[in-house]
């Protein structure tokens, strides 16, 4: 069984929407979608939900006014800015560390949990979905990550399931290692911007730093051919296949307006190119 | 009032266009002293586009544990304080996971042994930059680096009150983007009018609702897709400050880092509108 991730370093270079067809077109896998802020691949997989369940992420500080006795330590020792004048716990800013609940000489601060996400077990007609859903404003989405990732993989193991195909979060930090870390293969989808191809620098640096073989599929490769070559030089440099590049098509719009993967949506050179990626991946 | 302003531009989904909208509003106020903050650190993009003279850089960290085993008895107290497991006491070692750390505090202010002192762990860099009417400070988290919030505050920390300020923001709804967006006075949040755009879009407006922060919505590539998300605008009584076409002019001078206004000064006055409209707001 392999692990792939897609991710980009740069937001919005067309992961979920290669990762919809790839969910397409391999066989005998389960699907996670890990961009677990801003989920969007259950809109064009159409999942049915199986199984929900809570994910309480962390604490969050509560103080008891009633026996509080406004001594101001806890203000003091909070290095998050969370406790306001009334002292009162501004949830958002608490990162839960529980230093004030362990520094309150009247004991008047407790540590609660927090509800900070939902997960589900999904199926749809391409296989089992796993995806979440983080609450808004919520931290340790690295954590609900690794969560998702986990039951993806379990229920791989025990179906004798061939893919994990992960769809991965924008950036390089702490969702982006949950994602990474321990897989077989990371497809970076990249654009021929200079903005994509900083972050492209900076995603490799990171697949690298975990030791994790990086392919690249170059997005809106036509947008700007000096750009591409530059990209296709990049790999070379630093070794990297060079798995698909794929044109700037109104046609990948349609199909999501549609709901559908592009590969189902259309046979046109766009998907043709997308089937070769895949075709090249379950070479490696 | 006039010079405070602290407008953050936002997203939910990637590459909907945040850092095209925040560099071109930032290039077509008149004012002689605008302060760019790139809070994006995972994936900094605007210096390709204001091409600032970098000015000055310092190394940004955070407090992590590090004991003297000398006068620890391994008791196991820093262990049981730390709710991120980023420390713990096996037979007569104890170990330390400065990923995980969060930089609290807590594990050496309640040491019983005072055996803890905490030194600093780089995260990142802090740059400030310069162009002829910006000022641009930014902030690059290390490959590697899980955790962005504190390079944000610290970005925010070296930032000026006293200037008109526009933030660039991650995508996403969690902790690096709330980080970013508070204490701004208005909140400008780019989408494009797709499924994707529609539900990260319903995603941020939470984040913004909960927060407390006034917003409003610039919609890119608004002539592709589908009619949705002016829908929902309508429906949910949130102001379209702005409409950007699909352009391909558009997309390739983005590919080789022109902001919009250079190469069609006409956007000048689009975006001086879209201040002005925003001014209004805040100041109601």
């Amino acid at each position: 069984m392999k692990q792939i991730v897609v991710i980009s370093g740069k937001g919005g270079t067309g992961k979920t929407t290669i990762a919809a067809s790839l969910a397409s077109l391999a066989k005998n896998k389960v699907m996670a979608d890990c961009d677990v802020d801003a989920a969007d691949l259950y809109l064009l997989l159409h999942p049915t939900i199986k199984e929900t369940y809570e994910f309480k992420g962390g604490k969050v500080a509560e103080i008891d006014q009633e026996n509080c006795n406004q001594c101001g330590k806890c203000q003091q020792v909070c290095r998050f800015e969370a406790i306001d004048n009334n002292f009162v716990v501004d949830s958002i800013s608490c990162e839960g560390c529980g230093v004030c609940f362990y520094i309150c000489p009247p004991e008047a601060i407790k540590m609660v949990e927090r509800l900070s996400g939902k997960w589900f077990i999904s199926e749809t007609k391409y296989g089992p979905l796993v995806y979440a859903k983080l609450e808004v404003a919520q931290e340790n989405s690295g954590k609900l990550v690794t969560l998702v990732r986990e039951r993806a993989k379990l229920i791989a193991e025990k179906e004798k399931k061939d893919f994990v195909i992960i769809d991965g979060p924008p950036g390089i930090g702490c969702p982006v290692i949950a994602s990474l870390a321990g897989v077989d293969i990371a497809l970076i989808v990249t654009e021929p911007t200079l903005s994509g191809i900083h972050d492209l620098e900076r995603i490799v640096g990171l697949a690298r730093h975990f030791g994790i073989k990086s392919l690249v599929c170059i997005n809106k490769y036509d947008l700007n051919l000096k750009n591409t070559q530059n990209i296709e030089k990049f790999c070379q440099v630093y070794n990297i296949e060079l798995v698909g590049k794929i044109p700037f098509d109104i046609m990948v719009t349609k199909a999501l307006i549609a709901g559908k993967p592009i590969v189902e949506y259309s046979d046109n050179h766009t998907s043709g190119q997308i089937r070769s990626l895949w075709g090249k991946i379950m070479k490696v | 009032m006039e010079g405070k302003i602290v407008i953050s531009v936002a997203s939910g989904k990637g590459g909907t266009g945040k850092t095209t909208v925040a560099v071109n509003l930032a290039l077509s106020l008149d004012n002689k002293r605008i302060q760019f903050l790139d809070c994006d650190v995972e994936e900094p993009n605007a210096h390709i586009f204001l091409k600032p003279k970098i000015v000055h850089a310092q190394s940004i960290g955070i407090p992590v544990p590090q004991v003297n085993e000398e006068k620890c008895t391994f008791c196991g107290r820093c262990a049981q304080v730390c709710l991120y497991n980023a420390i713990a006491v096996v037979k007569k070692k104890v170990l330390i996971f400065p990923e995980l750390c969060h930089g609290c505090g807590g594990c050496s202010l309640l040491c019983p042994e005072k055996a803890i002192k905490e030194v600093n762990k780089p995260i990142g860099v802090l740059e400030e930059g310069k162009t002829d009417s910006i000022q641009l400070i930014q902030g690059k988290l290390n490959i590697g680096e899980m955790m962005a919030p504190p390079l944000i505050r610290a970005v925010k920390k070296a930032a000026n009150n006293n200037l008109i300020t526009i933030i660039d923001v991650s995508p996403g709804t969690s902790c690096p983007v709330i980080e970013a967006v508070k204490d701004s006075d208005f909140c400008i949040l780019v989408t494009e009018p797709t499924p994707f755009g529609l539900n990260d879009l319903i995603l941020a407006v939470e984040v913004l609702r909960k927060i407390k922060i006034p917003f409003g919505v610039v919609i890119n590539r608004a002539d592709v897709g589908d009619k949705k998300v002016e829908k929902y605008c309508k429906k949910e009584r949130i102001p379209i400050l702005m409409r950007i076409p699909m352009d391909r002019e558009i997309a390739i001078s983005y590919s080789n880092g022109i902001p919009i206004v250079e190469g069609k000064p006409d956007y000048k006055e689009k975006f001086k509108e879209l201040y002005k409209e925003i001014k209004t707001m805040v100041l109601k």
